[in-house]
């Protein structure tokens, strides 16, 4: 049977408070007082929708044997490459194997739910034992508008497999409608929308029920025997009125986190179903369906195998790790919509050499290191001469994964010279409890943190950007634990 | 069996420019004011130069490629010259070329110059290297700036002997306070102003712990020797003959870096290069044989912990030393006596031989207000680039025959 082997939710920590928009922006825009209740989730400058998936990723494979994963894909309209496979990029950050399959789902906010069919159908004929599914998105609106307090930053990924399912597949059911609520360009930064009311009478209303009745139809299923309706709706109102008019009691729908953290994409069916997972129980059914140019609607049936899933942080984990945020400038200097000085320090030559990058991808997106077979010292980056004082053996590195292993600050330092975004840039020596180190940036830093011996976990975020040339350099970077 | 340096080589002449933010001067010009001075000291003509080396460091705000800007700034006589960088011991690595080409006699006379136009980047600090720091370096290393680097350091210093931050700081504070003190004495300086204790203790910090007074200055500047065989010098007619005594260099290799033993609190190279200069000197116990040091005081941090990688404070034990004011202008072994990098300033390809200039004044009892009371050998040291990887040059001189 195919379902799901595995689930990971990432939501960054930052989350702005909406009145902070509605304080700032307010004088412009006095509408938006009506929704300025709660918060939402904001990527920190150094996050976007491929550093979040590749969160979530790792969250999702905790426990699993990576060498089983045959594809990989990556659902998102907020990618940082639009031609560079940024799916190829998020399996080199989770160093899979070479010989695999990669796809991006893009231009639609149902792609995270197209990908999952795709990789469910993928699954099932057989060829490939697994596949991982992961969306995200980042996506940027102009200024005081209500999608900026609407949407959120989000990523959830899943592992699709036909054995130790945790959730099995019982159907899925598609609708494709050029029903256009927004769309974007294929070189603009922004969304052009249209009136809700349409949205919600033409859109949400019918082409949901269209969907999901047409699932129940498909798998011979009754409403009433769903524990869970998993389906993002911006619109607090029609979001209930959807699964009345499927003939579902409330209780039956899974709230939309709109006050938490936003509606955060392609991610967001993603993320509402690994919230109920979370929570389920052997037997429950759930449905899953997304929302774009039409509708995917998948139902699917919890197993026992849910109880031996080992721990990760999924959406409740995310949820909890929470910074609290009310400065709205931060929004705007994050996602650079907002021109600021820099001063000349800044205008610094930063071209990517590609060849270099090939060169050195396992380091830099893997995060892999060496490990001399004859003494065994961990070393990164690996080199031809192994590092050990006595050692010396020359091409003894086998390959060996850092990003996983405990670590700690051996000396750190905040720095006001150096150029940052979020000032002052927090960087040291990282000590790896099983042999290693290495100088890095330390991320999502709170300045009481950060002493010697204070552990981190490490993070794969934006390093920088070409302005010039429109590239996004990635690296790992520490972020200690409190 | 390689006997060492030791008495192989003299100071024929020395120069110095004024250091500072020399708006007035490229470095073409600085040149030529340090070896002007340099060669009226020497009191030979420049065409008895048979070879030549630079230092300069910042190559893309300096002179740039290659040694031709030294021949054509000096209207050299086509004479073999060699530009070297070395981080911060660019200077000294100029000298130690110069040397060795004397000592191996290739040729009877040699310059050693070095030089650093920095003030022309429009901002303050190093530069920032961004991609050009090499394509590989650039992917993976921190945004890493040099009071960032150094201010590590402290936090490890602190961890490892238990200190807590506010004894610290005052030790810092200390180091910087005293190198104002003597900057104040010398022209060349480009700081030239005493402070008190409690203005560096306000500072705002630059890298923490690090404020701006634990950082020394950007500096434009030049600075020369001329070098020879001894029995040159003499036969020259110099009387006193100033001569080298050690020449060390040591560098990383990655063990700081990427092996879990150093605790990221002192400098191993200095550590090592310390001991092979003394040996090479014949220097059995620095502390009381060194009469005067100029260290690479790039920021406070560093200066205290060099005291302990020189072996001259035990471990653990500089703080006390500075604060017993053992390294200030009165005190055992008086350190940065012409202001150090803090306040005479830090033209990075210059710094190495603008250290061996105040040593020789002083060796010769030239050195005016700061003159120190019949020093017998001075120890210039230099670390460049970071705690974890770096290079260190040490160079000791003393009067011939010391």
């Amino acid at each position: 049977m195919a379902g799901i082997v595995s689930f990971g939710a990432y939501l960054p920590r930052l989350r702005l408070e909406r009145m902070g928009i509605m304080q700032s922006m307010g004088w412009l825009a006095p509408g938006l007082i009506t929704a300025a209740q709660g918060e939402r989730s904001l990527c920190y400058w150094d996050e976007d929708a491929l550093t979040i998936a590749v969160a979530a990723s790792r969250d999702c494979l905790v426990g699993m044997d990576k060498s089983k994963i045959d594809a990989v894909f990556l659902a998102s309209t907020s990618l940082p490459f639009a031609d560079r496979s940024n799916a190829g990029m998020l399996a080199a950050t989770l160093n899979l194997k070479e010989e695999l399959s990669s796809a991006d789902f893009t231009s639609t906010q149902k792609a995270g739910t197209t990908a999952l069919v795709a990789a469910l159908d993928t699954v099932r004929a057989g060829d490939k034992k697994q596949v991982l599914v992961t969306a995200s998105d980042h996506r940027l609106t102009k200024s005081s508008w209500f999608y900026e307090m609407w949407f959120g930053d989000g990523a959830a990924s899943l592992l699709l497999g036909k054995e130790n399912v945790i959730a099995e597949l019982l159907g899925s059911h598609a609708v494709t409608l050029d029903f256009v609520p927004h769309y974007r360009g294929s070189h603009e930064k922004y969304d052009y929308n249209w009136e809700e009311r349409w949205i919600r009478d033409e859109g949400y209303m019918k082409i949901y029920p269209q969907a999901i009745s047409g699932l129940l139809k498909k798998t011979g299923t009754n409403i009433k025997d769903v524990a869970k309706l998993c389906y993002p709706c911006f619109l607090g109102r029609a979001h209930g009125e959807i699964a009345k008019a499927l003939g579902a009691a409330p209780q039956q729908v899974a709230g939309n986190m709109h006050a938490e953290a936003g509606e955060c994409g392609t991610a967001h069916p993603l993320i509402l179903l690994v919230r109920e997972l979370e929570q389920a129980k052997p037997g429950d059914k759930i449905i899953v369906a997304g929302f774009g140019q039409g509708s995917d609607a998948l139902l699917f049936q919890v197993t026992d195998r849910i109880k031996d899933l080992p721990k990760r942080s999924g959406v409740s984990g995310s949820l909890a790790r929470r910074k609290p945020e009310k400065t709205y400038t931060k929004l705007l200097k994050f996602n650079e919509l907002i021109e600021t000085e820099m001063g000349i320090r800044a205008e610094v030559s930063n071209q990517t050499a590609l060849s270099t990058l090939f060169r050195d991808r396992k380091l830099i997106l893997g995060f892999v290191g060496g490990r001399c077979q004859k003494c065994g010292t961990p070393q990164i980056p690996s080199q031809r001469i192994c590092v050990k004082p006595g050692c010396g053996a020359v091409d003894s590195q086998e390959d060996y994964e850092f990003a996983d292993q405990p670590a700690k600050i051996l000396t750190y330092t905040a720095d006001m010279l150096a150029v940052s975004v979020d000032p002052p840039a927090f960087y040291g020596m990282v000590e790896f409890e099983k042999g290693g180190r290495m100088m890095m940036d330390f991320t999502d830093c709170d300045a009481k943190a950060v002493e010697v011996g204070v552990p981190v976990k490490i993070t794969f975020r934006k390093k920088y950007f070409d302005r010039e040339r429109g590239f996004t350099g990635y690296f790992w970077k520490a972020v200690p634990q409190a | 069996m390689a006997t060492g340096i030791r008495d192989k080589v003299a100071i024929l002449g020395m120069g110095c420019s004024r250091f500072g933010e020399r708006w007035d001067m490229g470095a073409e010009e600085l040149m030529v004011e340090a070896f002007l001075e340099c060669l009226e000291d020497a009191g030979i003509e420049k065409d008895k130069i048979e070879a030549a080396w630079l230092g300069s460091a910042m190559i893309f705000v300096n002179v740039g490629l290659s040694a031709l800007p030294l021949p054509m700034a000096l209207r050299l006589p086509n004479i073999p010259v060699t530009r070297v960088e070395n981080f911060c011991a660019t200077g000294t690595e100029a000298f130690r070329g110069a040397c060795y080409a004397v000592a191996s006699g290739a040729v009877d006379i040699a310059l050693a110059l070095g030089v650093e136009k920095l003030k022309d980047t429009g901002y303050g600090g190093l530069p920032n290297m961004g991609s050009n720091a090499g394509p590989s370096r650039f992917l993976q290393m921190p945004n890493i700036t040099a009071p960032g680097s150094f201010a590590q350091l402290a936090s490890a210093y602190r961890a490892k002997y238990k200190i807590n931050r506010d004894d610290l700081k005052k030790a810092l504070a200390h180091v910087s306070w005293k190198s104002h003190k003597n900057g104040a004495l010398n022209p060349k300086a480009h700081l030239r102003k005493e402070i008190s204790i409690e203005q560096i203790m306000a500072s705002p910090i630059i890298a923490d712990p690090l404020g701006l007074f634990d950082c020394c200055g950007v500096s434009d500047g030049s600075a020369c020797a001329i070098v020879t065989t001894p029995q040159i010098a003499k036969d020259l007619g110099k009387k006193d003959i100033i001569s080298v005594k050690a020449l060390q260099l040591a560098l990383s290799n990655g063990y700081e870096a990427q092996y879990n033993e150093w605790q990221g609190d002192h400098f191993v190279t200095t550590d090592i290069c310390s001991g092979r200069a003394y040996k090479e000197a014949g220097i059995r116990e620095p502390r009381e044989e060194v009469s005067m040091m100029e260290v690479h005081d790039c920021f406070s941090i560093t200066e205290l912990v060099t005291m302990e990688d020189l072996h001259i404070s035990p471990r653990g034990g500089a703080i006390k030393d500075v604060m017993d004011g053992f390294y200030d202008r009165e005190g055992g072994l008086p350190c940065q006596v012409d202001g150090g990098l803090k306040c005479f300033g830090h033209p990075i390809g210059a710094s190495g031989i603008r250290m061996l200039y105040e040593m020789y004044l002083q060796l010769l009892g030239r050195a005016g207000k700061r003159q120190l009371k019949d020093p017998k050998f001075g120890l210039t040291h230099n670390l460049g680039g970071f705690p974890f990887m770096n290079v260190c040059s040490i160079a000791i001189i003393g009067k011939y025959g010391a």
